[in-house]
């Protein structure tokens, strides 16, 4: 009991420091979002105020649906996310599968294959990737950059998934084919279901650095009918710089689709990075 | 078709002896959408680009020049600046986060393990929340933020008393780069904290008993005890930190431009290949020595990870519960 006070003195201290650094990560986003909803004058004259009956102005978000095509972006981004996720995921699958369930030669030499691209990242191939989509004409459509981040998230999904692949029981497998379940039928309707929570992270995972990249889309897909996003909100406020209002408002909208998501999916992604550390 | 095959493969594949057995099919078909993807995009650019590199154009004539390129990218004054320059502003850019990110990612990351913990999961929430932003909403929020214009950054430092420190940092030449390296470890703080929090989260309790037994607690048993056991994490930590600076690119671009002001103060190497390979106002782009970037970058990466993987890893302890 004696030690009360001075366990209590510690807890406050431990939560100010966290309350403290809580401010410094979420300040800036909330300041951006905040002030996206002011009219000119007030973001000037009282940057820290949320917005009042006065101050409360849409004119940003005026400017920005009749200036950009936000909307259209944003259809570009979310074609380019879940298709690189689908092919990311479901060949990512079958060769994960592949590579745990069947001994054969050149095993290792495919893994050690697929190894070097975990470390190494796929933006140095650039010169090369960008004179083969150029050959093929695929510059400035979707397609280039599916196939891109596909080829991007494919190693590290193979070896997550693989992790997974190997707990499943080899008892249920070998039961489908007692029953005369071909191979595809095994992985597609007994291994695949299984291995479905895996899946979810390795989802989350691939989808962060595909809908945020700026890189590819600039150089590989910079047609206003292929901007992403992401460059089309880099593009837009470069044009804007000087229109404060039209300038927080389109970041505000680029941060929303991703802070909703975020919400929803955080315990998932936060489970997903400590239990791949603890391994 | 798949019913015709069924039978064959079932009686191959429920056997994992290593026999010679037919050619079993669905090995390659399930192996083979992958593998082409990966292949086609991933190590045929990149052997493409190191080829590339080997070769020179001028006047439309392509002709292999050896090593030349990277003699000229080292050796010739008009290169070998920006290159030396470019390099040791991406040295200066990971050192940095070595010496920002780590430390408070594990002090918080301590903190956070911390047992009867309220609201863990908030501040958990809160602090990787910038990790999922991209850089270019990263890179304009801190502009905006660290805009004389606008005049918010000086009110919060007179709210604290530190008005007198603030300076346009973005905008001088000494301390943009210092700046832009400060923004990008408010963004990744997130991983580090999150790899070390895990790795403290694993240590089993008995070990933590034990040390209490023997008197160790608070700070000494962080250091002595703790720390010692994350260090495998923190390796981790540095060498996915390192990969991610070396191929930095987004950041910069967003928030100085292809330029890299001022005064290419805040260069990098991302930003050295893009402008070598895209060619910026006057100057036309040169995919050859773009190429040539690109692989001493490739090799850098690699030297470093591979020196990783062989040498620091195996001498870090690890120790199995």
């Amino acid at each position: 009991m004696k030690q009360a006070p001075i366990l209590r003195m510690r807890r406050v201290a431990v939560h100010t420091v966290l309350g403290a650094y809580t401010l410094v990560a979420i300040l800036p986003v909330l300041l951006i979002i905040m002030n996206s909803f002011k009219d000119r004058k007030s973001i000037f004259a009282q940057p820290l105020m949320p917005p009042d009956a006065s101050s409360f102005s849409l004119i940003g978000y005026e400017t920005v649906m009749r200036q950009g095509d936000f909307l259209g972006y944003f259809q570009n981004s979310l074609i380019v996310t879940v298709g690189s996720i689908f092919f990311i995921l479901l060949f990512g699958a079958m060769a994960a599968f592949a590579l745990t369930e069947y001994r054969f030669r050149g095993n290792i030499f495919l893994f050690l294959f697929l190894a070097l691209g975990v470390m190494v990242p796929i933006r140095l191939g650039t010169v090369g990737i960008l004179e083969m989509m150029a050959k093929s004409g695929l510059v400035n459509t979707l397609t280039a950059l599916i196939l891109v981040y596909t080829a991007q998230g494919l190693p590290l999904a193979v070896f997550v998934l693989s992790e997974f692949m190997r707990t499943v029981s080899d008892d249920l497998k070998n039961a489908g084919r007692i029953d005369g379940l071909s191979e595809y039928v095994v992985f597609f309707r007994l291994v695949l279901p299984v291995v479905r929570p895996a899946m979810a992270t390795v989802a989350i995972f691939s989808m962060i650095p595909i809908w945020n990249d700026l890189w590819f889309p600039l150089i590989l897909a910079p047609s206003e009918s292929t901007k992403t996003i992401t460059l089309g909100a880099q593009v837009f406020i470069g044009q804007f710089v000087t229109n404060w209002n039209a300038v927080l408002a389109a970041l505000t909208l680029s941060i929303t689709p991703v802070l909703i998501l975020y919400v929803l999916f955080s315990r998932q992604l936060i489970r997903g990075i400590t239990a791949g550390a603890v391994k | 078709m798949t019913q015709s095959v069924t039978l064959q493969d079932s009686h191959s594949a429920t056997d994992h002896a290593p026999i010679r057995r037919p050619w079993r099919w669905h090995i390659a078909v399930f192996l083979a959408p992958a593998l082409l993807v990966y292949s086609a995009l991933m190590i045929i650019p990149l052997a493409e680009t190191l080829r590339l590199s080997l070769f020179s154009s001028k006047d439309q004539v392509i002709s292999f020049v050896g090593l030349q390129n990277f003699i000229t990218l080292f050796g010739d004054p008009r290169w070998s600046e920006s290159f030396w320059r470019a390099l040791w502003n991406n040295t200066y850019f990971f050192l940095i986060h070595m010496l920002v990110q780590n430390p408070i990612g594990i002090a918080l990351a301590a903190l956070l393990s911390l047992p009867r913990l309220r609201w863990r999961s908030f501040y958990r929430t809160a602090f990787f929340m910038p990790t999922m932003l991209s850089f270019v909403i990263v890179g304009f929020v801190w502009k905006l933020i660290l805009s004389p214009l606008w005049g918010v950054a000086p009110s919060i430092l007179a709210a604290i008393g530190l008005k007198s420190l603030f300076g346009p940092w973005l905008g001088q030449e000494a301390t943009a780069l210092t700046a832009l390296s400060l923004i990008s470890v408010w963004q990744y703080i997130g991983i580090p904290m999150m790899l070390i929090y895990a790795a403290l989260l694993s240590i089993p309790d008995e070990v933590i008993e034990a040390a209490e037994c023997d008197g160790v607690t608070g700070l000494a048993q962080f250091w002595k005890i703790k720390l010692p056991l994350v260090l495998p994490a923190i390796g981790l930590v540095s060498i996915l930190t390192f990969v991610g600076n070396f191929n930095a690119f987004d950041l910069i671009y967003v928030s100085q431009g292809a330029l890299a002001g001022p005064q290419f103060s805040t260069d990098i190497l991302g930003t050295f290949l893009y402008r070598t390979f895209f060619g910026y106002q006057l100057q036309l782009g040169d995919p050859h020595m773009g190429a040539t970037i690109a692989t001493v970058m490739f090799f850098i990466i690699l030297a470093v990870v591979s020196f990783y993987l062989l040498v620091v890893q195996r001498r870090i302890r690890r120790y199995q519960f």
